[in-house]
C-alpha cells in the first residue's frame, strides 16, 4: 500500500509535468523554437497570479480568469514584437534571444518581488483528501492538477486535429513558403501558437505555485522537467508527453522514497535510459 | 483600345543573394488569357511565378494586379487579392489528409465559383481518396490536388510551375484536359512549362525566356517553331 501511494502521487505530479511540456511542445512543433524562457515564463505567470490575489482577494483557481488571457497577450506580443524577428533557417538566433530573455525574467521577477520564497494560498482545498481503498490516499488538489493536465492535454489534441486553427498550425509546421500560398500570414499562426502555449503555462504556473513555494530562480528547473517530459514521451505527440510526465513524476516520487536526495536525479536517470535506448520517446510522431 | 491588363509585370529586376535571376522582366495578361512561360533550366521561370506571387521581391520594377500594386506585398496578401501559386513540386502538406489540403486552400474565404464539391466534380479521384494523408496520393493525384488546393482560393489568376514535371504524357495530358473548366469558370492563367508542345497547345500567347530575359513573345498561333526553338536554346 505505501508503495502504491508513491506511485499515485507521482502520477498526479507528472499531470504538472506534462503542463510544462505541453506549451514547450507546441511551440517547438509548430515553429521549430525551442523556448528556453518557458520555465521562467511559469514562474512569472506564477507572480502575475500572486499579484492577482492579493490585489483582488480572490482563490488562485480563480485568478486563473485573469492570468490565462493575460499570459496568451504577453504571448502573443512577445512573439510578434520579438521572437518572430529570429526565426529563420538558422535555429540559433531563437535560442540565443530565449536564452537571454530567460536571465531577463529572473533578474526583473528578482527586483520586483525580492529572492523570497512565496506561495498561493489556496485555502482547505490544498489539505483535503479523500481515500481510495484501505490505505490509499488522494489529495483533493493533486487530482484536479491531474484532471485539468488531462484537459489541457485532450484540448490540445482536438485543436490541433479537429479544428481550423490546428489545421493551420499544422500546415505552417510543414511548410512555411506553402502556407503563405495558400494564404496564412505565419507570422500571425506563430503568435498565436505562442498565446495558446503561455496560456497553458499560466495554469501550469499556478498549479505550480499552489502546489509549493516558489521564488523567481526556479525556472530554469520546471523547464528541464518540460524538456525531459517531451523527450521521454516522443517528439510531436501530446498525449505522449503526458506519459512522459507522468513517468518523470513517478520516477522522482520512487527515487525520493529511496533518499530524499535522489528525488531529482532519479528523474534524470530516467530521462538518460529512456535517451539511450529509445531515443525517439515512448510515442514519437515526428519522424526525421 | 483593349480593357486594362489584369497583371502587368513591367521590367522586374529579382534576386538570389548576389545571383541576378531575372533582368527587366515585363509580362502582360488580360482577362481570360492562358500565357504559357517557356524556356529551359534556370532561365528564370519559377522566379518569375514566385515574385508575381510575393514569395520574392524585386529589387527593381513593378508590379500591378487589378491595376494597383502588388510589389512588396507579402505571398498572404496577394493571395488574398485573388493571385494563387501551384508551386512546382506540388508541396502539398504532408501532415494533412487530402481533404484538409484543400480546406486550407479555402481558408481566404474568397468568394467565387469553387468550393469543395466543385473541385472533387473537377477531380473525382480526390473525392474518393479524400480522407488519405496528402503523400500516399500518386504524383499525378498530387499535382490534381495542388491546382484543387489553389482553386479553392478561388483565384481571379492561376499562377502553375511545372504542372507536367515528373508525370507521365498520359496523366500530364488529362490534367491539361481540365484547364478549358478553369479558365470558363473566369481563372486566368499563366502557365510554367518546359514541355513546349504542351504549352503551345495550351496557351494564347506564348512568353519566352532565357538566361532571365524575355527572348521572345507572341501570340501562341503566330510564333514559329524555329524563332521558338532558338528563343529557347539561345543559338
Amino acid at each position: 500500500m505505501h508503495w502504491l501511494n508513491i506511485i499515485l502521487q507521482g502520477v498526479l505530479i507528472g499531470g504538472l509535468y506534462a503542463m510544462f511540456a505541453a506549451g514547450l511542445s507546441l511551440i517547438f512543433g509548430v515553429m521549430r523554437l525551442v523556448n528556453i524562457a518557458h520555465g521562467d515564463l511559469i514562474v512569472l505567470a506564477a507572480y502575475i497570479a500572486l499579484m492577482v490575489t492579493q490585489a483582488l482577494d480572490v482563490s488562485p483557481l480563480t485568478s486563473l480568469l485573469l492570468v490565462v488571457p493575460l499570459m496568451a497577450v504577453i504571448g502573443y506580443t512577445l512573439q510578434r514584437g520579438l521572437l518572430n524577428r529570429t526565426l529563420g533557417d538558422d535555429l540559433l538566433p531563437p535560442l540565443l534571444v530565449t536564452f537571454g530573455l530567460s536571465i531577463i525574467i529572473q533578474n526583473g521577477l528578482l527586483e520586483l518581488f525580492t529572492a523570497d520564497s512565496r506561495k498561493l494560498q489556496a485555502g482547505p482545498i490544498e489539505v483535503q483528501t479523500f481515500q481510495l481503498m484501505q490505505g490509499v490516499w488522494i489529495g483533493i488538489l493533486p487530482l484536479i492538477q491531474f484532471v485539468v493536465a488531462i484537459g489541457i492535454i485532450a484540448g490540445l489534441e482536438t485543436l490541433f486535429y479537429r479544428t481550423a486553427l490546428g489545421r493551420a498550425f499544422r500546415a505552417t509546421s510543414d511548410d512555411q513558403s506553402v502556407a503563405q500560398l495558400v494564404g496564412l500570414d505565419t507570422r500571425h499562426i506563430f503568435a498565436l501558437a505562442m498565446a495558446l502555449s503561455l496560456a497553458v503555462v499560466a495554469i501550469a504556473g499556478v498549479f505550480l505555485a499552489v502546489r509549493a513555494n516558489f521564488d523567481p530562480a526556479i525556472g530554469p528547473a520546471r523547464l528541464i522537467f518540460g524538456f525531459e517530459a517531451v523527450v521521454i514521451g516522443g517528439l510531436g505527440s501530446m498525449w505522449g508527453t503526458l506519459v512522459g510526465g507522468i513517468v518523470l513524476g513517478v520516477a522522482q516520487a520512487i527515487g525520493a522514497q529511496i533518499d530524499p536526495g535522489w528525488q531529482l536525479l532519479a528523474g534524470h536517470l530516467v530521462f538518460l535510459a529512456v535517451l539511450a535506448v529509445r531515443p525517439q520517446g515512448l510515442f514519437p510522431k515526428v519522424s526525421g | 483600345m483593349p480593357d486594362a491588363p489584369l497583371l502587368e509585370v513591367k521590367a522586374i529586376d529579382a534576386f538570389y543573394g548576389d545571383f541576378q535571376a531575372l533582368f527587366g522582366v515585363s509580362l502582360t495578361v488580360h482577362s481570360g488569357q492562358v500565357i504559357t512561360v517557356i524556356g529551359a533550366n534556370g532561365a528564370g521561370k519559377s522566379t518569375l511565378l514566385k515574385t508575381i506571387a510575393g514569395l520574392m521581391h524585386p529589387h527593381h520594377g513593378e508590379i500591378l494586379f487589378g491595376g494597383s500594386p502588388t510589389t512588396q506585398l507579402p505571398a498572404f496578401e496577394v493571395l488574398h487579392r485573388g493571385v494563387a501559386l501551384v508551386p512546382e513540386g506540388r508541396r502539398l502538406f504532408p501532415s494533412l489528409t487530402v481533404e484538409e489540403n484543400l480546406l486550407i486552400g479555402g481558408q481566404s474565404r474568397r468568394p467565387g465559383p469553387w468550393t469543395l464539391g466543385r473541385v472533387y466534380e473537377l477531380f473525382p479521384v480526390l473525392a474518393e481518396r479524400r480522407e488519405l494523408p496528402a503523400l500516399a496520393l500518386s504524383g499525378g493525384q498530387q499535382q490534381m490536388a495542388a491546382i484543387a488546393r489553389a482553386l479553392m482560393a478561388n483565384p481571379v489568376l492561376l499562377l502553375c510551375d511545372e504542372i507536367s514535371l515528373g508525370l507521365a504524357p498520359v496523366v500530364v495530358r488529362d490534367i491539361y484536359a481540365r484547364m478549358p473548366h478553369i479558365v470558363a469558370e473566369g481563372a486566368s492563367l499563366v502557365i510554367v512549362e518546359q514541355d513546349i508542345m504542351q504549352a503551345l497547345r495550351a496557351a494564347n500567347h506564348v512568353y519566352c525566356l532565357q538566361e532571365g530575359r524575355i527572348a521572345l513573345h507572341g501570340p501562341a498561333g503566330e510564333l514559329t517553331r524555329e524563332a521558338i526553338s532558338a528563343a529557347y536554346f539561345g543559338v
